[in-house]
C-alpha cells in the first residue's frame, strides 16, 4: 500500500519550514491539522456514507433525520447479486484486463520508439497521441454506434475491449515513455560498452527500473476503463453490460431505494477505489500524461 | 532531445553491407525504429480516426434512422439548422459553465487542500487517501450518491446538515439543476487538482522561501510572491487537463437530471446523445459533433501545447 508518501526530501524540507511558526505559537499548527482533517474527512465522509447506507434496511436509509446508528444487515447485498450481478461483474472484469493487457503490449514498444530510440517527428507522433484524447467521445459514437451495428457486433464485449484499448492508449504512451526517460543513460552506456545486446539490456537493465511505471499505467487504465459509462450504455445491453450500466438498469428495475442502490454502487465503485489507493502517487502522472511526477 | 540515448548507428544496426548505398540502410534503419511504434499508431489512426471522419460525412447528409430511405445528400443544411436552434447554443452555454466553473472550483479548493496537505503532520498519509477516494468513486455510482443519500430534499444528508441553518426540504436537484451536477463534478475533481497542485507544491525550492522568510518576508508574502509564480503552470495545467476531461461530462448529467428539466441542466455531450439515441436524428447528432469537435480542438490544441511547453514534457528534458 502506497498510502504514506512523503519523499524523503519534501519530509525534510517542510519539517524545517514548520519550525519558524511553531516557535512563536503552538497553536496555529494544531488548528491548521484539526482543519486539514475535518476537510479530509468531509469530502471521504459521501463515500462512507454511501457504505453506511448500504448496510442498512431501507427503512433506515430513508428517514429523516438520516439514521446514523443501526443494525447492519446483508439484506441489500443480497438483493443486488439475486438481481444478477453476476454477468456485469464478469464483463467490466473482461474488458478491464483484456483492454488493459492490450494496452500495455501495443504502449511499451511505443513508448520504446518514442524515447528510447527516437523516430523522427517524435513530437508530432507524441501530439497526435495526446489529441485523440481531446476528440469528444461524443462526435465519435454516432459512426461507431452504425458501424458495429452493421457487423453485428452491437452489445458485444470485444467492442468495448476494441474501444477502452484506444481510449487507454495515448495515456499509457505518455506515461510509459516518461518512465524510459527516467532510466539514467550511464547505466545503458555501461550496458553496450559490455557488448550487451539490445535485447539483452531491455530485459535486465531497463525492466527492472521501468517495471514499477507498467503496474501504475496498468492501474491507471484498470480505473478508466472500468468506471467507463458512455460507450458502455450506448454499445451494450443484456450481454455485454459493464457494472456502471448496471447501475443503470437496477435503479430502472428497482426504482430508487436508497439502501439497495448504495449497495450497488458500493460493489461497483469498490475495485477502482482498492485500485485507486495503491496508484495514488502516480494518478497525477497519468492524468497528466507523464507531464507530472 | 537532451536526456535520449541517441546510440551511434554502428553497434546497433548491422553494419553497412558492401554495395549498399548508405541511405538505403539508414532507411531500413529508420523502419526498425518505427517498427515498435506502428502498431499502437495505425491502431489509433483507425479507431479514432475513422469514426470522426464518418461523422463528418454524416454530418452532411440527412438522416433520421426511424424514416427508412431518408439517407441524402444536403451539405451543410444541418449546420445551418445547429446553429439556429436556440436549445443548442442554450446547452452550448451550459457546457462551457460547467466546465468552466467546475474546474475552476475545483482548482482553488485543491489548492487549499494542497496547501494543508504540504505540511508535516500526524496522519497525512490518511487525510491523503480520504481526500483522493472521491475522484476515484466510479462516475455513475457517485452521481447516483449524490441523487439519493446527498441531496434528496426529504431523506438527504445535505438539507440534514443544512437544517441548523433554516435550509428546510429543499429540492436541491429539480431547483438548482445545473448546479447540483457541477456540485458532484467538483467533489469528484478537486481531489486530482489537489494531487496536481501538492506535487507542484513538493517541487518547489524550499532555499528561497527559507531566504525570503530569514529576509522578514510574511506567510502571505511568501505566498502571493514566491508559491503562486512557482504553481502557475500547475493550476494551467490542471485547468486544461481539466476542462479536457470535464467537457466530456455525461454520466453525471444521466445520472442525476437527465438534462432537466428540459434542457436546464443539458451539456453538449448529453444533448447529442439525445438527438442520437432518442431521437435517431443521425445527420443533425454529426454535426453537432463536428461543431463541439472543431470548438474543442480550437481551445485545446493551443492551450495544451502551450501548457506542455512549460513543462517540457514532450521535449523529455524534465
Amino acid at each position: 500500500m502506497a498510502i504514506t508518501t512523503e519523499r524523503a526530501s519534501t519530509t525534510a524540507s517542510s519539517g524545517a519550514s514548520d519550525q519558524e511558526p511553531r516557535r512563536s505559537s503552538r497553536t496555529g499548527p494544531v488548528l491548521l491539522t484539526t482543519l486539514t482533517w475535518i476537510l479530509g474527512i468531509g469530502f471521504f465522509f459521501p463515500v462512507l456514507w454511501m457504505v453506511l447506507t448500504a448496510f442498512k434496511t431501507e427503512g433506515d436509509a430513508q428517514s429523516n433525520p438520516p439514521t446514523f446508528v443501526f443494525t447492519p444487515t446483508f439484506e441489500q447485498f443480497r438483493t443486488v447479486f439475486d438481481a444478477g450481478i453476476g454477468p456485469y461483474l464478469a464483463n467490466s472484469l473482461g474488458a478491464t484486463v483484456i483492454s488493459t493487457v492490450l494496452v500495455l503490449l501495443l504502449a511499451i514498444p511505443a513508448a520504446f520508439a518514442l524515447s528510447m530510440r527516437p523516430v523522427e517527428k517524435t513530437q508530432d507522433v507524441l501530439f497526435f497521441f495526446i489529441s485523440t484524447k481531446m476528440l469528444p467521445v461524443v462526435a465519435a459514437i454516432v459512426p461507431i454506434y452504425v458501424v458495429v451495428n452493421n457487423v453485428g457486433l452491437l452489445d458485444n464485449i470485444w467492442t468495448l475491449i476494441v474501444l477502452y484499448t484506444a481510449m487507454n492508449l495515448p495515456i499509457a504512451v505518455w506515461m510509459m515513455r516518461s518512465f524510459f526517460l527516467e532510466v539514467p543513460s550511464e547505466l545503458l552506456e555501461a550496458a553496450s560498452m559490455d557488448g550487451a545486446s539490445l535485447a539483452r539490456t531491455l530485459r535486465e537493465v531497463v525492466l527492472p527500473i521501468i517495471s514499477p511505471g507498467i503496474f501504475a499505467t496498468a492501474l491507471i487504465c484498470v480505473i478508466f476503463s472500468w468506471n467507463e459509462f458512455f460507450f458502455a450504455v450506448n454499445l451494450t445491453s443484456a450481454n455485454a453490460g459493464t457494472m456502471p450500466t448496471f447501475l443503470v438498469q437496477f435503479v430502472t428495475s428497482q426504482g430508487l431505494y436508497f439502501a439497495q442502490l448504495s449497495a450497488a454502487a458500493t460493489l461497483a465503485a469498490l475495485p477502482v477505489i482498492l485500485a485507486g489507493w495503491v496508484a495514488q502517487n502516480k494518478l497525477v502522472q497519468g492524468l497528466s500524461f507523464g507531464a507530472v511526477k | 532531445m537532451t536526456s535520449t540515448l541517441e546510440r551511434p548507428p554502428a553497434p546497433s544496426g548491422p553494419p553497412p553491407a558492401p554495395g549498399q548505398t548508405p541511405t538505403r540502410s539508414a532507411r531500413a534503419e529508420g523502419w526498425v525504429r518505427r517498427a515498435p511504434l506502428l502498431p499502437a499508431l495505425v491502431f489509433t489512426i483507425i479507431v479514432t480516426q475513422i469514426p470522426f471522419l464518418l461523422t463528418i460525412f454524416y454530418s452532411l447528409q440527412s438522416w433520421n434512422l426511424v424514416r427508412p430511405g431518408s439517407q441524402q445528400f444536403v451539405w451543410f443544411d444541418n449546420y445551418v439548422s445547429v446553429f439556429q436552434d436556440s436549445q443548442f447554443r442554450g446547452v452550448a452555454l451550459n457546457t462551457v459553465i460547467m466546465t468552466l466553473g467546475s474546474v475552476l472550483i475545483a482548482v482553488v479548493l485543491g489548492l487549499v487542500l494542497a496547501l494543508l496537505l504540504n505540511r508535516h503532520f500526524i496522519g497525512r498519509g490518511i487525510v491523503r487517501t480520504l481526500l483522493v477516494t472521491p475522484f476515484l468513486i466510479t462516475p455513475v455510482a457517485a452521481a447516483l450518491l449524490w441523487k439519493t443519500t446527498l441531496l434528496d430534499p426529504t431523506y438527504g444528508l445535505i438539507n440534514f446538515v443544512l437544517s441548523p441553518f433554516g435550509v428546510g426540504e429543499e429540492a436541491w436537484i429539480s431547483d438548482f439543476p445545473l448546479a447540483s451536477v457541477m456540485v458532484a463534478l467538483i467533489w469528484q475533481w478537486t481531489p486530482f487538482m489537489m494531487l496536481l497542485l501538492l506535487a507542484g507544491l513538493q517541487s518547489m525550492p524550499t532555499d528561497q522561501i527559507e531566504a525570503a522568510r530569514m529576509d522578514g518576508a510574511g506567510a502571505w508574502a511568501i505566498f502571493r510572491e514566491l508559491t503562486l509564480p512557482h504553481l502557475r503552470r500547475f493550476i494551467e495545467l490542471g485547468t486544461v487537463l481539466g476542462a479536457i476531461y470535464l467537457v466530456n461530462t455525461f454520466d453525471a448529467v444521466y445520472m442525476i437530471t437527465q438534462g432537466g428539466p428540459g434542457t436546464a441542466s443539458a451539456n453538449l455531450p448529453f444533448y447529442i446523445y439525445q438527438r442520437a439515441f432518442l431521437g435517431f436524428d443521425i445527420g443533425q447528432s454529426a454535426a453537432m459533433g463536428v461543431v463541439v469537435v472543431v470548438m474543442t480542438i480550437i481551445v485545446a490544441t493551443f492551450a495544451l501545447r502551450l501548457v506542455f511547453r512549460s513543462f517540457g514534457a514532450a521535449e523529455g528534458s524534465n
